[in-house]
């Protein structure tokens, strides 16, 4: 094993500031998060709405609900934006705060998975109910 | 980084204190942020009561009476005293501000004075600017044209002359910069705000002819949209400007473009 002291580095601060360039990508990840959060506005009024006026429900009233098919698709929508707009603010949240390139991956792939997962089940679970199965 | 706690060798102690003079009617008390590298010694906040009966209006008019009459081992950058240089930004009661355009009287209480956030410190109130000052080169603030020079200067329309106010205005004092947290967590990549606004001043100047190439130059997660228009930019900016206002029209801009 090496004793020997890491040597000061001698890189510019101009040649440190351009670095790798730019990425030349981030707008349609800036572009997305504002589409999905104006779609969720309405998405997430008719959802609260919904549940409000269901209060007091039993489980086939509400199997019942999902189960039309306006509130069928209404649900598909706000679980695929609620999903796809939490995972795209989790990167922001990811990127700023963890500077590791080995842990920021990892938490970025655990992120993007769960979220992809959690879309999916929920999509599969009104779908389930909408057909009857 | 995100840094919770300051490392052990930051820790600031307290320091020394110089009492006012016999007699002082009207007294402030300056807590000034000290740190010397070749002492070795940890930073320390020293206590200068002044009398401002025989000090000027500014924060700066204490700072330079401290210097003269006082403690000569005080150390600051200075320059113009009215505003125009942006020498003598720093941190005066909590806020970053230009120490010669602040009026004590501004300030209740006791008036703590620290270096501008988040940067090296050289000496006591003297922050190292060489990577901002880097961050600006690296945006190429200049005029670039191909169209032949014209053998007069090149035309503008006042509607496109108008675009730029605001963003002339700026004197890269980097109060903005150096109140974004986005740019203390991330200052490496994030260009911060004062960088951006500049660079947004050739963007909206209608003479330069490579606007795309400086929208390619920014489009990225960092250098760019690292702005989560938190605001403290334009909340601090002692010269009235609108940094968050100006990246926000480079991000519409790269909208624009898509």
């Amino acid at each position: 094993m090496s004793t020997a002291k890491k040597s000061a580095p001698m890189r510019s601060a101009l040649g440190r500031v351009r670095h790798l360039g730019s990425a030349k990508e981030g707008v349609q990840h800036w572009w997305a998060q504002r589409l999905t959060a104006l779609a969720l506005v309405p998405l997430t009024l008719w959802f609260v709405a919904s549940i409000a006026w269901l209060a007091g429900a039993d489980h086939a009233g509400f199997t019942g609900w999902v189960a039309r098919p306006h509130n069928a698709l209404l649900m598909i929508l706000l679980l695929g934006a609620g999903f796809h707009h939490a995972q795209l603010g989790l990167q922001v949240v990811i990127e700023d705060y963890v500077h590791g390139e080995g842990a920021k991956l990892a938490a970025l792939i655990v992120v993007k998975f769960a979220a992809l997962l959690l879309a999916l089940a929920g999509i599969f679970a009104v779908l389930k109910i909408a057909f009857g199965a | 980084m995100v840094e919770l706690a300051l490392p052990r060798h930051s820790q600031v102690k307290e320091g020394k204190t110089f009492p006012a003079p016999a007699g002082a009617k009207t007294v402030k008390t300056f807590k000034i942020y000290r740190w010397d590298p070749e002492t070795g010694e940890n930073p320390r906040v020293d206590s200068y009561d002044i009398d401002l009966d025989a000090c000027g209006p500014m924060v700066l008019d204490a700072l330079i009476k401290i210097k003269n009459e006082i403690d000569p081992s005080l150390t600051f950058r200075r320059s113009c005293r009215e505003g125009i240089c942006g020498s003598c930004s720093m941190n005066i009661d909590g806020g970053n501000t230009l120490a010669c355009i602040k009026p004590i009287e501004e300030c209740a209480g006791d008036v703590p004075v620290y270096p501008l956030p988040h940067m090296d410190v050289i000496k006591d109130l003297v922050p190292d600017l060489t990577k901002i000052w880097a961050q600006y080169e690296s945006v190429e603030p200049w005029l670039q044209a191909e169209t032949t020079a014209p053998s007069r200067e090149r035309l503008q329309s006042p509607e496109e002359r108008e675009k730029l106010d605001g963003l002339w205005e700026c004197i890269l004092c980097f109060c903005c910069s150096t109140s974004c947290p986005s740019y203390w967590w991330n200052g490496d990549r994030f260009l911060g705000p004062a960088i951006l606004l500049q660079a947004y001043r050739w963007i909206a100047d209608s003479r330069d002819e490579r606007t795309g190439e400086r929208l390619d130059n920014l489009e990225d997660p960092f250098r760019l949209y690292r702005c989560h228009t938190i605001m403290n930019c334009t909340r601090t900016c002692p010269k009235g400007l609108n940094p968050a206002k100006a990246i926000g029209e480079i991000k519409k801009l790269m909208v624009e473009r898509r």
